[in-house]
């Protein structure tokens, strides 16, 4: 049986809110030494988190913005202390919390290789002897002499995640920081973790909002919603656990207003309302689909991209359908409401679970709305596909038609 | 999980738990990071005169100004005495001592804030971060050292050469002194946030009440003890009275020194670890 790498026990972590301040002053604290004690409320990021890790693991940590995924890594990598219960780690632990840590934009690549290669508690021999390597998987090398303020964010990127991408710990934690970086980047840093489970036996702790990262990479998964364990298990049952909270009922009208948003929030999704032409929430491949989004807005807005993408189960997209494309740009007025309504015709995708988010912008980089996980509906087989549809997976249902002509 | 067939060996263990009572400092693992330690007061020195146009230059220059402005109001114009040695030589000795306390105190107090984005993104041990920054600015000493003997050469003035020896010492004392305050101030000023003011205007005060601009020879010797409870006032004069002066170096007065620079790092030390594990709550 493998050993057990960590066993966390009980795990809570509390924070004391109500104080308007994010810190005090002396001059406050004397002068509050006198006055009675505020009550303040306490508010608990994490509670009872009971779990264990076995050597070689990688265990994908899911759940909304404000679960506490991150404040469990920070105890877990010993930054913040935990309020209750404990945590036991074997071995040397690193943690990759932030792309970067350490980087100081007036040191040259080459220095900031061995600064951050410190900080995140490599000696000064190991990098030596690492140090070719990690330049040369950062693919930077003509630019190792030049301060980092000089770099462009991929070039950053590349060697930040190069110095870490070396480090030999027996457990690595990280917060997603593969999230960054260019796609091919990417997969590179994502073979490079895949690597280093697999061969080196190294466990690996991973927070990602990517469902393909977490699928592709993880051996198990954790669910964490409002500081608490939800479920744990099989990668596969605990994201699908994740997505039916995230969306809530999967039928009929939803509301978004309890949904994680993004953006600037001058206007809002409200609600969506994914149906067929008969009004029901019911699909069978090549059926036209109505998305209805209600937005409110909450300050004048105007020329609104608005948008909805649906996404499959890895997240891989596959459909984007926004205004934008029919050269329409939304308008309102603050306070006022608005349906958009997306009709998608013919839409052939396969059977199985399908995930819609929804967007809104002004332009690309100005983003007013967002919601990943804004519904989900599923689509099922029609009668013929029942029939043959198993052995032929795909992505897309393709309506074809054929002919065989013979000499 | 009650099973008891896979019960762990906890010795192999760290465990992670809420802080309870005195923390121990754990000298081993500050001792792992020491390459941590040396390349942050690498980074310091390197960042700083990288930054400065001037760079090098200004580490000499405000020293040399100082003491030219001192010697003039003070030396000449107030005729404040110096043991017989000419004044430029005699104050300068003893800023040399002091720039270096009040920028290690200055930027270790200041220290945790500015590493805070590695301190909330990475473990390791904090200590390292305000003793790195109380350690930096010895460069700047030796630097202005120099100054300080073309000082000689312009004033012909011989120093006692045996008297070389004890400046090592003397800084380490300076170095320990300003550590051990720098620990307990950055923790402080971590979590209040008005410190740095407070310290900006004790570090004017204290330039006067320790003998830089006139010699500790000038204080009544019932009262001589208040001023040696701050270990530069007995750096500086124990510099003076042997380097430049020639006299023997009085024990008692080095080893106050020394005791109380020790006294100044438990404390800091202390109070550090007792903060140290909720920085990065607070910050």
């Amino acid at each position: 049986m493998s050993e057990i790498m960590i066993k966390v026990e009980n795990l809570g972590k509390k924070f004391t809110i109500g104080q308007k301040q994010p810190y005090y002053s002396l001059r406050d604290k004397i002068g509050n030494s006198f006055k009675k004690k505020e009550k303040s409320g306490d508010f608990w990021a994490l509670k009872d988190i009971n779990f264990e890790v076995k050597k070689g693991e990688v265990l994908g940590i899911i759940g909304p913005n404000g679960a506490g995924k991150s404040t469990l890594l920070k105890i877990l990598s010993r930054i913040t202390p935990p309020s209750t219960g404990r945590a036991l780690i074997q071995g040397k632990v690193a943690s990759l919390l932030e792309i970067g840590a350490g980087f100081h934009p007036e040191l040259t690549g080459r220095e900031n290789i061995y600064l951050s290669g410190a900080v995140l508690g490599m000696t000064r021999q190991e990098i030596k002897e690492k140090f070719d390597k990690i330049v040369e998987f950062s693919e930077i090398s003509q630019f190792v002499d030049t301060p980092v303020k000089r770099y462009s964010s991929g070039m950053y990127v590349r060697l930040a995640f190069s110095v870490a991408a070396h480090l030999e710990p027996d457990v690595l934690i990280i917060d997603e920081v593969l999230a960054v970086g260019d796609a091919n980047f990417q997969k590179k840093c994502l073979g490079r973790v895949g690597e280093v489970s697999r061969e080196d036996g190294r466990t690996v702790l991973l927070v990602s909002h990517n469902m393909h990262s977490i699928l592709s990479l993880s051996s198990r998964c954790l669910f964490i919603s409002n500081g608490k364990l939800m479920k744990v298990g099989d990668p596969e049952e605990v994201i699908k656990a994740y997505r039916k909270s995230a969306s809530g009922s999967s039928s009929g009208e939803k509301t978004l207003a309890k949904a994680a948003h993004y953006g600037d929030g001058s206007a809002r999704f409200v609600k969506i309302n994914i149906k067929n032409k008969s009004g029901k929430p019911i699909f069978v491949t090549g059926d036209d689909i109505d998305c209805e989004v209600t937005i409110k807005a909450n300050q004048d807005i105007s020329n609104a991209n608005v948008a909805i993408v649906i996404s499959d189960e890895r997240e891989i997209r596959l459909i984007d359908a926004n205004t934008l494309i029919k050269g329409y740009g939304l308008a309102l007025k603050q306070g006022q409401t608005a349906k958009v309504v997306f009709s998608l015709k013919n839409v052939r995708l396969r059977p199985g679970n399908y995930i819609v988010a929804v967007w809104m912008g002004a332009y690309a980089s100005h983003e007013i709305d967002a919601v990943k996980y804004a519904d989900s509906f599923e689509v099922e087989a029609r009668r013929e596909d029942i029939l043959y549809t198993a052995p032929y997976p795909g992505l897309y249902s393709c309506e074809f038609d054929y002919k065989v002509e013979k000499d | 999980m009650k099973s008891t067939k896979n019960k762990l060996d906890i010795k192999k263990y760290r465990i992670i738990s809420p802080p309870k009572g005195l923390v121990k400092i754990d000298f081993k693992e500050f001792w792992e990071y020491r390459d941590l330690l040396l390349i942050l007061i690498w980074r310091n020195i390197s960042i700083r005169y990288k930054q400065t146009a001037v760079g090098v230059a200004w580490a000499l220059f405000q020293p040399v100004v100082t003491m030219t402005i001192f010697t003039v109001f003070f030396g000449r114009l107030a005729r404040i005495p110096s043991d017989n040695i000419p004044y430029p030589v005699f104050v300068f000795t003893g800023l040399l001592f002091w720039n270096y306390f009040s920028s290690a105190l200055t930027s270790a107090s200041d220290s945790l804030i500015e590493d805070e984005s590695i301190i909330k993104k990475v473990y390791f041990p904090r200590i390292i971060v305000p003793i790195s920054t109380a350690i930096t600015p010895i460069i700047d000493f030796f630097l202005s050292f120099l100054v300080l003997l073309v000082l000689m050469v312009i004033f012909q003035f011989t120093p006692n050469f045996l008297g070389l020896l004890l400046v090592p010492l003397l800084i380490i004392i300076a170095t320990i002194t300003s550590s051990g305050l720098g620990l307990f101030l950055a923790a402080l000023n971590a979590k209040y946030r008005d410190v740095r003011y407070v310290l900006g205007f004790f570090i004017q005060i204290m330039l006067f009440v320790t003998p830089i601009i006139y010699p500790a020879s000038l204080i009544p010797a019932q009262y001589k003890w208040i001023i040696f409870l701050n270990p530069m006032s007995g750096i500086i004069t124990l510099a003076r009275d042997v380097l430049l002066n020639g006299k023997p170096v009085d024990w008692g007065v080095l080893m106050m020194s020394f005791v109380l620079s020790l006294l100044f790092m438990l404390i800091g030390l202390s109070y550090f670890r007792k903060t140290e594990r909720f920085i990065a709550d607070v910050l």
